[in-house]
């Protein structure tokens, strides 16, 4: 089973998620913000990581940064999920090692099809 | 719902005429999802109403947007993957070897709907451009409707569809945001001829081709209706050319005017000892 990790500051947005990825079968786990991300990847990386941008203590963008420096941080697949959603933000994004890009809102049949995108379904 | 039988069989008699769509009563449901927002905008107390007004004053402007509504296929960008990856894989490959290598290629996307098709393909050659390969093509893409040319013509989505099926680079690569939607660049834009035709109609003006998609369109239509529509599309159809059809679709057991390629789902060849029967 892929583990993904879903890192959002809103308990509902992950909730969703959380419900969207199980029915594709990932095994779950949940992360409020950047720096409680980067802890989880420290200790072991999961294969897939959703990613909101906007979140307190450490954000979506300043997490990815770390996270790919980080001895087996290229190993993830990183798909951002975000509200920010002109070209400046996707192409930063992209610049800092993501794999995909979902803007919010989003449904099962988006995340479905981003997945599949990046060969994680 | 409680559309009468009367009023079912007259809109199913319409449309099939117009535009080859059989609808039979298990598509009933059709007539509610589709038609509701219709008879709600045009001011209609219900869908019965509307089909009531349709038939008994013969209306033609409602006759026409229940036709529209009914037969505009829902879609979305590089829809099932494979077809696009059979044009660069193995059509244009077999077409370079049959014509020269950069020959000139010329594609039909029948019954375009909302235009997704198309420059899902148009993107699938500007990729190869981009790979070194010297790709040459002209794009028509048809439909019935003039309401979905419309939106093919203006190339705008919104978030919601550029999020089915195309990739963010892509996005970022031939899109362009407007407002809260995405419009499609104007060099892509400028790859497709988009025009209204109905495939049970003439369409040998539209010249020969190389490669045909008509895809999720024929699985509508009866048995004679099917036959017909694929021999005139072999018609038009280069000895060495290609059809591509929706993955619940097949050619065989219709006409053998195209043949199945192995191993490709959805792909047929045109049939080069194949004759229109006189």
């Amino acid at each position: 089973m892929k583990q993904c990790l879903v890192v959002d500051d809103s308990r509902v947005i992950r909730k969703v998620a959380r419900r969207i990825l199980e029915e594709l079968a990932f095994e779950i786990d949940e992360a409020a913000d950047g720096q409680e991300a980067l802890n989880r990847c420290k200790k072991s990386m999961p294969d897939a990581i959703l990613l909101d941008w906007n979140m307190p203590v450490m954000n979506g963008i300043d997490f990815l940064r770390r996270l790919r420096n980080e001895p087996g941080g290229t190993i993830p697949i990183v798909v951002f999920c975000t509200t920010e959603n002109d070209l400046e933000h996707i192409s930063e994004a992209m610049l800092a090692g993501a794999n995909e890009y979902v803007m919010k809102p989003f449904d099962g049949d988006i995340i479905q099809a981003k997945f599949m995108e990046v060969g994680l379904l | 719902m409680t559309i009468s039988t009367v009023d079912f069989d007259f809109v199913a008699r319409e449309v099939k005429e117009r535009s080859g769509l059989v609808l039979t009563p298990d598509k009933g449901y059709l007539l509610d999802t589709r038609l509701g927002p219709l008879a709600r905008k045009d001011g209609f107390a219900s869908v019965e109403e509307m089909l009531r007004t349709a038939r008994v004053r013969r209306d033609e402007r409602v006759l026409a947007a229940i036709v529209d509504a009914l037969s505009t296929n829902e879609t979305f960008f590089f829809r099932d993957k494979i077809p696009f990856e059979s044009v660069r894989e193995h059509i244009v490959p077999k077409l370079f070897a049959a014509k020269g290598k950069g020959a000139r290629i010329r594609a039909w996307c029948a019954a375009c709907s909302t235009g997704q098709e198309p420059y899902s393909l148009a993107m699938t050659f500007e990729e190869m451009r981009a790979a070194g390969q010297p790709i040459e093509a002209e794009i028509i893409a048809t439909d019935l409707s003039d309401r979905v040319l419309e939106k093919c013509r203006a190339g705008l989505y919104s978030q919601f569809e550029v999020q089915r099926g195309l990739p963010i680079t892509h996005l970022m690569k031939y899109f362009s945001k407007q407002g809260e939607s995405w419009r499609v660049n104007d060099r892509l834009r400028a790859q497709i001829e988009f025009r209204r035709v109905n495939l049970l109609e003439q369409f040998n003006t539209l010249g020969m081709f190389d490669i045909v998609f008509c895809r999720n369109v024929l699985i509508y239509f009866d048995a004679d209706a099917k036959k017909r529509t694929l021999e005139r599309i072999a018609a038009q159809s280069h000895p060495h050319g290609f059809l591509l059809m929706g993955g619940a679709e097949s050619t065989l057991g219709v006409t053998d005017a195209f043949q199945p390629t192995p191993d490709r789902r959805g792909l047929y060849a045109r049939n080069a000892a194949w004759r229109k029967a006189a």
